[in-house]
């Protein structure tokens, strides 16, 4: 066991690499830059290989690539440059290409407040490409559990052939925590399936009982298609409406079936609460201290602190909502995971946001005055 | 035999290809593919990367590890894949469009940094797969279906761009000049660094018949009266050199190649390491 202090970003890094990530392509970008300084001095120290590209787009590209040479990749961005990866990560999701992307997120739209804290991409981390897909999102709100997220993110897309993204937000990335680095062989690490089938049998997209096909690397002798058209099994483009609805069908099932291996919450406080503060990233660090402001005060508060984004929680929040008299959303935008909150929990329960969007970061009493209005 | 030795490069259960009877971009298929064989690499080792276009469905139809990308961003894939498995060769595909217009910004970067992948650029002068609208290469005063009153936007010749931003070596030829194309694209195969080949094809589809160039014959014979050798080019005085496009090898130099200049300069394995990899990462990490 290790234990060290340093700062949200850093602990991305070394997530990384202990998760067994080989390959960083990036663009700098405030305030997710560390990641990508990091990783250039640590990469090489294990063979691993790091390239600045030309621009987001290209590093989104580069990742895949890689990837798809049986390499866990990874990169990192901020607001307007994880805009411009949308394309690619409409490509990881098409073609299931393990790979992550960490988001440290700044205030938007446009260049916005680069230096500023914000969960503006709550929406964008789960829709930002084109079309129907699915993807994963997690959401650290501290030092530790960024590390401890960034190994869960590569093992989430290992062992589901999908590209997870990690929201982090600027207060995480750059604060300074004590982490704990459990023994080398504590942590969990996941590789993807790879086939097991002579190479003239192998089928790509083959609709396997979990939904995951086997994954073969470039060079490793199962010579393959890939492509960003929608494809058949063999992964051939198709116009074929039935395999069309088949691949998407899978696509669902896979995802179904590996729902509640990636959804992680905490809840505190629950026994007898009748308010509940929902939120995640670093509001969620502000939560705990209203809650313990609240209860000081003789109100009988509990929260929830999503450390998964997408799949939305909301089956978790249901369940714990029954009764309630209120529950808040506190998170640093406009109001976008209150939603998917009010979506769960239905008319039973009122809901109210707790929203800070002026770029400074949430206060307890932002989440004091909301639930005084219950 | 020749086209034996074509065929053992293709997926034939793919065929018949989707392009049009009488396109240019099967022609470049076939030398691109008795340029591999003469190279002798096994079709394991061969990424065939491309980006979306009517060129770039040529990797579907051939018996590599094929990847076809997001428009553009051909050369970006395919420098994640040469950086990451430097034992692999790497082709990128792509069209005018797809190589200079929205992937200009990857085509140059790609040209300065020098990754061992050969770019072949199949221009057709125009944007073949979505009908025909003009691209960067198109010539001044064409039609097309965006260029109604004829064309006025200045256009780019790849082979200065390639130069200009580094690349090595840099050539034009034509999908008319077989037997120099052959020989053209085995060299740019062969060479140690990024290497850019213009292959000038042709669509009578969607340049032609807006152009008066109906047929591919008169392409052809359109191509055959504008295509001459870099040092007959050269003997031409400025007037006679407008209408006519050099082919030949431009540049041809020794470069220092990326991937193998990281694992000389950047990995270094008595560097002191991180005390945090030194207990979690003492294995070797990847082995492919
Ligand atoms: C981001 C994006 N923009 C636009 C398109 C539409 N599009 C598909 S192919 C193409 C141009 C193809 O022309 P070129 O690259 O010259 O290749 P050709 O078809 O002539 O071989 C365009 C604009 C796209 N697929 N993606
Ligand atoms: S549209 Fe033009 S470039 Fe495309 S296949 Fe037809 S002839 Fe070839």
């Amino acid at each position: 066991m290790i234990k060290k202090m340093m700062h949200g970003n850093e602990a991305c890094a070394y997530g990384a690499i202990i998760a067994g990530c080989r390959f960083f392509a990036g663009y700098p970008i405030t305030p997710s830059s560390e990641i990508a300084e990091e990783l250039a001095v640590l990469l090489p120290q294990v063979e691993g290989k790091f390239i600045q590209m030309e621009d987001e787009i290209a590093s989104m590209a580069a990742i895949l690539g890689a990837s798809l040479n049986g390499i866990k990749s990874l990169t990192a961005t901020s607001g307007p440059g994880f805009s411009l990866k949308q394309e690619n990560i409409g490509y990881a999701c098409q073609t299931e290409i393990p790979c992550v992307i960490v988001n440290v997120q700044r205030g938007g739209p446009s260049t916005g407040s680069p230096t500023m804290p914000s969960q503006e991409d709550f929406m964008q981390s789960r829709w930002g490409t084109h079309g129907d897909h699915f993807i994963v999102v997690l959401s650290p709100s501290s030092v530790q559990e960024t590390f401890d997220l960034t190994v869960k993110s590569f093992n989430i897309s290992e062992k589901y052939r999908t590209p997870v993204i990690l929201l982090m937000d600027e207060i995480v990335g750059h604060m300074t925590e004590k982490m704990i680095l459990p023994e080398p062989g504590e942590i969990e690490i996941i590789d993807r399936k790879k086939p097991s089938v002579k190479p003239e049998d192998f089928r790509p997209y083959e609709n396997t009982e979990d939904g995951v096909p086997p994954m073969a690397a470039f060079g490793s002798g199962y010579r393959h298609h890939v492509t960003g058209l929608m494809h058949d099994e063999t992964g051939f483009p198709t116009n074929n409406s039935e395999i069309i609805q088949k691949q998407k069908d899978r696509w669902k099932k896979k995802f179904d079936l590996a729902r509640d291996t990636v959804v992680f919450t905490e809840l505190t406080d629950a026994e007898d609460m009748e308010y509940l503060v929902f939120s995640y990233g670093s509001s969620a660090r502000c939560t705990r201290k209203a809650v313990k402001i609240a209860r000081e005060n003789g109100l009988k508060v509990g929260s929830m602190k999503a450390l998964t984004l997408w799949p939305f929680p909301g089956k978790e929040l249901e369940k714990v909502s029954r009764g309630l008299k209120g529950i808040v959303v506190a998170e640093m935008n406009m109001g976008q995971a209150i939603r998917e909150v009010e979506r769960a929990v239905g008319k039973n329960v009122k809901v109210l946001g707790a929203n800070r969007y002026d770029g400074e970061s949430m206060h307890p009493d932002d989440i004091l005055s909301v639930i005084e209005k219950f | 035999m020749k086209t034996e030795i074509v065929l053992s490069y293709l997926r034939k259960d793919k065929l018949p290809h989707i392009w049009c009877p009488g396109c240019g971009h099967g022609i470049i298929l076939g030398s691109m593919m008795r340029a591999v064989h003469k190279t002798g690499w096994k079709k394991d080792d061969i990424a065939l990367v491309s980006g979306i276009g009517c060129s770039s469905r040529t990797p579907g139809y051939v018996d590599f590890n094929t990847l076809h990308t997001t428009h553009g961003r051909s050369l970006a894939f395919a420098a994640g894949i040469k950086f990451s498995n430097p034992r692999l060769n790497v082709i990128s595909v792509m069209g005018d469009g797809d190589a200079v217009a929205i992937g200009g910004n990857h085509f140059i970067h790609a040209a300065r940094r020098n990754l061992n992948i050969t770019a072949l650029v199949f221009n057709n002068y125009i944007y073949g797969m979505t009908g025909g609208q003009f691209s960067p290469t198109t010539p001044y005063k064409a039609i097309a279906s965006t260029t109604p009153y004829g064309n006025i936007d200045k256009n780019f010749d790849i082979p200065s761009l390639a130069i200009g931003a580094g690349a090595g070596f840099v050539a034009r030829s034509t999908a008319i000049h077989v037997p120099g194309l052959d020989d053209i694209i085995y060299q740019a195969l062969n060479y140690d660094g990024f290497s850019v080949v213009e292959i000038i094809s042709f669509c009578h589809v969607q340049y032609g018949k807006r152009n008066k160039l109906k047929t591919p014959l008169s392409m052809i014979d359109w191509l055959k009266s504008i295509a001459l050798p870099i040092a007959a080019y050269e003997k031409l005085g400025e007037e006679q050199r407008r209408d006519k496009i050099p082919i030949g090898i431009f540049k041809n130099i020794p470069t220092e190649e990326y991937s193998q200049k990281y694992i000389k300069e950047i990995i270094d394995p008595n560097k002191s390491k991180d005390s945090i990899l030194k207990d979690y990462c003492k294995a070797k990490l990847y082995d492919l």
